[in-house]
């Protein structure tokens, strides 16, 4: 009989399949026409955006569906720069006003420093928006509690970081990952800190449903070529992590036979 | 002409009742203080500042438009007015 390969099926939030495990932003290009090629080069289907002030003194092109046909890419409204329930609240609902979908990613920040979330706040607000019919997946940190108490309030995913957001620090602590994926039901999706391509793919080893990055992208000197990497680093986490990895020790174990060895 | 000023009340040149044309409305639009023509729907507000409806989202005293509404929603005296889009963002 034959190794039995475990399949993997689609991303499922809400209900609602994606094909690619790696989701991406559009904040800090340095261009549209590179963000738009990144984007496509990733393979991501879900992207982030930022609501924010027309302003009325530039080019009327800068809103981001210029550039991006929400017909290709599913638009993902955020709430980044948010600092109370209240305000990411608001945001949500001016997201949904746009009237493509109602989903947001939820980011209620308590440090401008650190960019690290509120859990207090970010809980206040994902239980009204979840209230409110949005899907809802929320930005959180490592912490099991916090990430089991989002699911409770009807989180559609939970979105733990890896480290703080554009640091590119990679997954400082794949021990709560592993733990957060291991007691949800709702898909765990690491987003935030991830900086190059083996922490995409150490991030999907862990288990996690999915990834969502910027940073790593919009700042890589290369970004399509780093989008290229970042898209066969997040299949291969994925696929090592269902073909079961070895246990590993601290001892070394022979590859090659004891026996037979000449006198 | 506009000033960047959100603080404080939001007021209009007033006029008494029965002195020839209405006043200019001032609201507030993005943080900044601007005259408008009395009567002027925010549907006629976008237009006259090149923004596509369906490109952006209008709230009204923190209220969210519904974008049929627009064009029969008028922008009174003393509104504080934000339009908004989607940027880029992570």
């Amino acid at each position: 009989m034959g190794s039995a390969t475990r399949a993997d099926g689609p991303l499922l939030i809400g209900g609602r399949p994606f094909a690619s495990r790696l989701i991406v932003g559009t904040g800090k290009y340095r261009s549209n026409a590179e963000m738009v090629s990144a984007i496509r080069a990733s393979g991501a289907e879900m992207v982030t955006v930022a609501v924010r002030r027309v302003d009325l003194d530039r080019t009327k092109e800068e809103g981001i569906l210029h550039h991006l046909d929400p017909a290709e890419f599913f638009l993902l409204p955020n709430t980044a720069g948010c600092y109370t329930a209240a305000d990411a609240i608001r945001y949500a609902r001016l997201g949904r006003a746009a009237g493509l979908n109602d989903w947001v990613k939820l980011e209620v920040i308590g440090d401008e420093r650190t960019l690290l979330p509120d859990t207090g706040a970010t809980l206040e607000a994902a239980r009204e928006l979840v209230a409110d019919d949005f899907h809802v997946l929320a930005y959180t940190n490592d912490d099991l509690i916090a990430a089991l108490r989002l699911e409770d309030a009807g989180c559609a995913a939970v979105m733990p970081l890896a480290s703080p957001i554009g640091s590119g620090l990679g997954l400082v602590n794949p021990y709560y990952i592993r733990e957060i994926k291991r007691r949800l039901a709702v898909p765990v999706i690491v987003d935030a800190g991830v900086g190059t391509a083996s922490d995409a793919c150490l991030t999907m080893e862990q288990g996690v449903d999915g990834v969502l990055m910027n940073t790593a992208l919009a700042a890589a000197e290369d970004p399509v070529g780093m989008a290229r990497a970042m898209r066969l680093a997040v299949r291969a986490g994925r696929e090592a992590y269902l073909a079961g990895r070895m246990a590993s020790r601290e001892i070394a174990v022979p590859s090659s036979p004891s026996a037979g060895m000449l006198e | 002409m506009t000033t960047s000023d959100d603080s404080g009340p939001v007021t209009g040149p007033g006029g008494a009742a029965g002195d020839g044309p209405p006043a200019a409305a001032t609201i507030v639009l993005n943080g900044e203080r601007r005259a408008v023509e009395p009567g002027l729907s925010v549907a006629e507000l976008l237009h006259g500042l090149g923004l596509d409806p369906g490109m952006v989202v209008v709230e009204r005293n923190r209220e969210i438009l519904a974008r049929g509404d627009l064009a029969d929603t008028p922008a009174e005296d003393g509104d504080r007015f934000e339009l908004v889009h989607f940027v880029g963002g992570g």
